[in-house]
């Protein structure tokens, strides 16, 4: 991140199609490229990319989300995991033994669970897993939404940001790919890192966001 | 509609002192609700416009979901104080059309494809409407869908030209709309200048036309600019 970072908005020329390739939040007309949305240039390699400063979350495979069901059905719970689509859960996909019919037995409407992306068709149907170790049903602790686009700088590079909140608040974090974050430990710390993480999804596209945040905790762990 | 009534143009000046090609004093303001994915408030002249974008989310009820695009559902509307008789709120025909235009516009640069069966919603509230208030809209929910970080083309933008007293005019006033001769609001893509609106009420001979299209397309481009400024402005401000 210490290349310059220039802001720009969908239809801005960002190179010729002949030198660079396209990469994510740009397409390519006549031998140009252009941005399709508001964000900040990063040229990476061969490819030209746009990290976007707002929007919802777009869901991709793999991904660690936050859900909050909203429906159980006989055989299946639907969730809604802060895309613009709902997710799909399947009996099969959880780690309980789930007899047909009895589905909010195990989770019901309002449920908040720690799932895995497990597949996306074309029309974008969404289907969720609960089946590999991180997977959970979330039962204390507060879940706080931020900006999707604001995860990567929540998490920082290599996990730094995370590590120094943890560092500072001794409570146990999960950040969702989606923008939802699970918190749990003590109130008054809970709300000490919420503040914290408030900050950071304010100031996400700042360059230098570590270090201030490192001093803005010291400062308040006071 | 009796143009003899009112001098519209005297002395090469317009009832407001502007030139033919001038426009009205424009601010944008990006990004002023909290609770809308994308929002923006625009005064243009007399014209004050909020505009929330929600979405890409969902769109209910299924039936009317296209399981290979999104749809661009923009819906205008007056407050009822924005006019000097008070407006019988709640849709009318005229802001059932002016949200049908105003859509089939906007979805002219959103890459729709991107988001299957989902919809992007547009409020436009006209808050107070002194004559093209379909321009400052279209001008405004651009801003607010680039706000709302949906993939564009590029943003659109909207004005009118109009014929008062024989002469082309640009960005009409309330008094030039009503005793005029022509207006003719358009919306393009300024990068492309491809048209995503075009309506004409009243006469204009070709020549006209084509110089009026001209015109029209400068001052978008001006307008353009200011669009792009505000959306700069936002977050341009406090990068290092």
């Amino acid at each position: 991140m210490t290349e310059k970072r220039t802001i720009v908005i969908p239809g801005t020329v960002l190179g010729e199609a002949e030198k660079r390739k396209p990469g994510t939040g740009t397409f390519r007309e006549n031998n140009n490229i252009y941005a399709s949305r508001l964000g900040i240039k990063v040229e990476k390699g061969d490819y030209i990319n746009i990290i976007p400063l707002s929007g919802v979350y777009n869901p991709s495979v793999g991904d660690n989300v936050i859900g909050i069901i909203t429906e159980c059905q006989l055989s299946s719970w639907m969730a809604d995991i802060n895309a613009p689509y709902p997710a799909m859960l399947h009996v099969n996909q959880v780690p309980w033994k789930v007899e047909f019919g009895s589905t909010g037995q195990y989770l019901n409407v309002g449920d908040s669970i720690i799932a895995k992306i497990g597949l996306i068709n074309e029309s974008k149907k969404i289907e969720l897993s609960m089946e590999d170790r991180g997977s959970r049903k979330i039962d204390t602790g507060i879940i706080l939404d931020i900006q999707p686009q604001k995860v990567p700088r929540v998490i920082g590079k290599n996990g730094s940001m995370i590590a120094l909140l943890k560092k500072y608040s001794n409570c146990w974090i999960f950040v969702g790919q989606n923008g939802r974050i699970w918190i749990k430990g003590e109130s008054d710390r809970i709300d000490f890192i919420a503040e914290a993480i408030r900050k950071i999804e304010k100031e996400a596209h700042t360059v230098g966001l570590t270090s201030r945040m490192e001093t803005f905790l010291k400062e308040r762990q006071k | 509609m009796n143009k003899n009534e009112i001098q519209l143009i005297k002395k090469g000046k317009r009832i407001d002192g502007r030139r033919p090609d001038e426009i009205r004093p424009i601010d944008i303001q990006v990004g002023i609700l909290n609770r809308a994915d994308g929002s923006c408030y625009l005064e243009w002249g007399g014209n004050k416009v909020i505009v929330a974008v929600y979405g890409p989310r969902e769109l209910l009820p299924k039936h009317l979901q296209d399981s290979t695009c999104a749809k661009v559902n923009a819906t205008y509307n007056m407050a009822a104080f924005s006019v000097e008789d008070r407006k019988r709120p709640g849709p009318d025909r005229r802001s059932r059309e002016i949200s049908k235009v105003t859509s089939e516009a906007l979805s002219g640069v959103v890459f729709t494809e991107q988001f299957p069966r989902a919809t992007i919603d547009v409020y436009i509230e006209v808050l107070n409407a002194q004559a093209g208030t379909r321009c400052a809209g279209i001008t405004a929910a651009a801003v607010a869908l680039a706000d709302a970080g949906i993939p564009l083309r590029d943003i659109p933008v909207s004005c009118a030209v109009g014929k008062v007293d024989d002469t082309l005019v640009i960005d009409l006033t309330k008094e030039e709309d009503n005793y005029g001769q022509a207006d003719m609001p358009i919306a393009i893509a300024p990068r492309t200048e491809e048209i995503l609106l075009l309506q004409m009420d009243g006469h204009l001979t070709m020549e006209e036309f084509n110089t009026g299209l001209e015109l029209v397309i400068d001052a978008c481009k001006k307008v353009s600019e200011i669009q792009k400024k505000a959306l700069l402005n936002k977050y341009g401000s406090s990068l290092g």
